[in-house]
């Protein structure tokens, strides 16, 4: 019972908004009003390490708003996190003007390195902030958009989507490692000072980024729960159950699939921006494919298809490989792949799908020890037949 | 001939249609006219193009002849649409292995699969109304599945599913019904009441059944057509067909 109301859907929103506001206003509080040597205090490197977290969280809610919804695997998201990145990353570039190293007002030192003159055309308008941030939904939103319109209309499915996502971010990755680009080459972005002229290195600003990272989260779950309830959502598992039988229905699946995977990409966009000024760097190494491959990894960790668990799978994951680097770190990806062949044969649901499931076995067997045990009605044992 | 000569105007018209894949000739000239509110019958062994025939019909397969061959209500020409704006159109296709949406309940089944809405950004904001609340309950009573409403589909019987599918395909209101073995797998008794749903689905649409299931055809009592290697060998009723020469010697392999 009480397994239920925790896990069933609705209290499950409710239970995950709730607790992400708790910890957030805990985690702020800890940190700026006690003093450091307090034994309760937060320190500010663990903001970090936590706003950090809850960006991943946002990238895997969008992986499954398309991989657990419909079906779409993209191992190529991170892409979308990274173009996200190099949005936020170039505005903050704009931001340190005259303070870089060769104390250019307006070229950014890997500029003057380069002996480049002037800022390239699409530098230009990143020193407003209002403009950067509607490029770092807009960008991985237009990518998306060409990308998936070429995809689906072709009705590229399956491995081969999944192989072609994996080439997009392949592609992307060995475009910004180029310094002819214009985003730094190899270093990418980074010394960055200030966003909206307050300092990123104070505590304040470091909660700030935090709970706004929270609310992102907060918003972007919200914004899933709705489409993945509506009747859209309906015709998007539909999709994913019977693509087939959804086209023969009338529904036109390239539009629907667009729409989500559109959608998605923005949402891991906005991600990546909130991720670069948190971490304080932005290269080319975020669009390597194996990061794609990871924020899948948490998707399945923490359960396929329920929002709330691809949220935690991130974080735990996360939490596990902060760990374990720092104990054992050249084992790390030996760990995640052990992770990920385990839940993929023993919790095929995920944290979030098998926790309860195990809570009511524990139940259902407290139940038959009990006295006079009430007849179980679980749907599942009627019979099959008529 | 030219399509619209025929009156009244064929609720389906196939002329001369052939498809190849890879040199194999999967349809060969294949003609075919289904009158308003005719059921037809197809036999024929495997391999005879029957799946081919539907796929032509529905829009996923391109037929080799070109547009202008396969019409439906007698001027709507079906080889420039796709599967989504037939189906809009008014076909419903039923497939062999009953395909229903596993991971919903009986009842969203078949909200999905009401005729309306079908672009995504209305859907998003679509509310059920009464009409549709209306027309989901006829349907849960006519397929017998009123009791089983909540249910995940996945979690039905594979008769149960049969009927939630053909449930689906009324829900799209289509004037046409195209059925790909509908009792497969079934019981007898299953059999015969799916035959019963049929007839009384044709009082009100045209409707095209595939089947192996002699009995099953027998109970429909309607015109049969037989295919042979993607054409048609034979058509008429039942009886005149098995006793044809040409059918028992390639169908029924005397």
């Amino acid at each position: 019972m009480i397994a239920k109301r925790i896990f069933g859907s609705d209290a499950m929103a409710f239970w995950f908004l709730a607790g992400l506001f708790i910890v957030t206003v805990l985690v702020a509080v800890l940190n700026l009003a006690t003093p450091e040597d307090a034994a309760l205090h937060v320190p500010t490197y663990l903001v970090a390490l936590l706003g950090k977290y809850l960006c991943y969280a946002i990238l895997a809610l969008s992986i499954d708003l398309v991989w657990g919804y419909v079906g779409i695997l993209s191992l190529g998201h991170g892409a979308f996190f990274a173009l996200g990145g190099y949005g936020m990353g170039m505005y903050l570039m704009r931001q340190i003007g005259p303070r870089g190293v060769y104390g250019d007002p307006v070229l950014p030192d890997f500029m003057v390195f380069l002996n480049w003159k002037e800022l390239p055309w699409y530098w230009l308008g990143f020193d407003n902030f209002l403009f950067a941030m509607v490029m770092v939904a807009l960008i991985p939103g237009i990518l998306a958009f060409v990308f998936g319109y070429l995809a689906f209309r072709s009705r590229v499915t399956g491995v081969y989507l999944s192989i072609i996502t994996q080439a997009m971010t392949y592609a992307l990755l060995l475009a910004f490692f180029r310094n002819d680009m214009g985003f730094g080459g190899n270093n990418g972005l980074t010394d960055f000072k200030d966003l909206l002229g307050f300092n990123l290195q104070t505590d304040g600003m470091r909660v700030s980024l935090f709970a706004a990272s929270a609310l992102a989260l907060a918003l972007c779950y919200l914004l899933c729960l709705w489409i993945t309830r509506s009747r859209f959502g309906k015709v998007l598992i539909a999709v994913r159950d019977a693509e087939s039988r959804t086209r023969f229905m009338g529904y036109r699946v390239e539009g629907y699939k667009l729409a989500a995977f559109t959608l998605s990409a923005v949402m891991a966009g906005i991600a990546g921006a909130l991720y670069v000024p948190q971490v304080g760097i932005i290269n080319p190494g975020e669009f390597a494919p194996q990061n794609s491959i990871e924020a899948v990894v948490w998707v399945a960790v923490g359960g396929r298809g329920t929002l709330v668990g691809a949220a935690i799978g991130a974080i735990v994951v996360n939490f596990g490989k902060t760990v374990f680097t720092g104990v054992l770190p050249e084992l790390w990806l030996f760990a995640l792949g052990g992770l990920f062949i385990f839940v993929t044969l023993l919790m095929p649901k995920g944290i979030v799908g098998t926790v309860p499931q195990l809570l009511d076995m524990l139940r259902s067997r407290k139940a038959q020890n009990a006295v006079a045990p009430e007849p179980p009605k679980t749907e599942a044992s009627t019979p099959a037949g008529e | 001939m030219q399509i619209g000569d025929v009156t009244p105007k064929p609720i389906l018209y196939v002329d001369g249609v052939t498809v190849t894949f890879d040199g194999f000739r999967a349809l060969n000239d294949l003609s075919l006219v289904i009158a308003p509110g005719e059921m037809r019958a197809i036999i024929g062994p495997n391999g005879a193009g029957k799946t081919t025939m539907m796929d032509v019909i529905t829009g996923k397969t391109r037929p080799d002849t070109g547009t202008g061959t396969v019409a439906f209500n007698g001027d709507v020409d079906l080889t420039k649409m796709d599967e989504a704006a037939i189906a809009q159109l008014g076909i419903g296709r039923k497939f062999q292995k009953p395909t229903v949406f596993e991971s919903h309940t009986v009842r969203d089944n078949l909200q999905l699969a009401l005729a309306g809405l079908r672009k995504p950004f209305t859907v998003l904001f679509a509310k059920e109304t009464a009409k549709e609340k209306q027309r989901i309950d006829e349907l849960l009573e006519l397929t017998k599945l009123t009791e089983s409403l909540g249910r995940l589909a996945g979690d039905l019987s594979h008769g149960q599913k049969q009927w939630l599918e053909i449930g689906m395909l009324l829900a799209q209101e289509p004037a046409l019904l195209l059925v790909d073995e509908p009792v497969a797998g079934m019981t007898d008794a299953e059999t015969a009441e799916t035959a019963e749903l049929l007839v009384e689905i044709n009082k009100t649409r045209s409707v095209v059944v595939v089947e192996h299931d002699m009995t099953f055809v027998k109970a429909l009592g309607v015109k049969v057509t037989v295919l042979h290697e993607g054409s048609v060998l034979a058509e008429g009723p039942l009886d005149q067909v098995q006793a044809n020469e040409r059918v028992i010697e390639v169908y029924l392999g005397r």
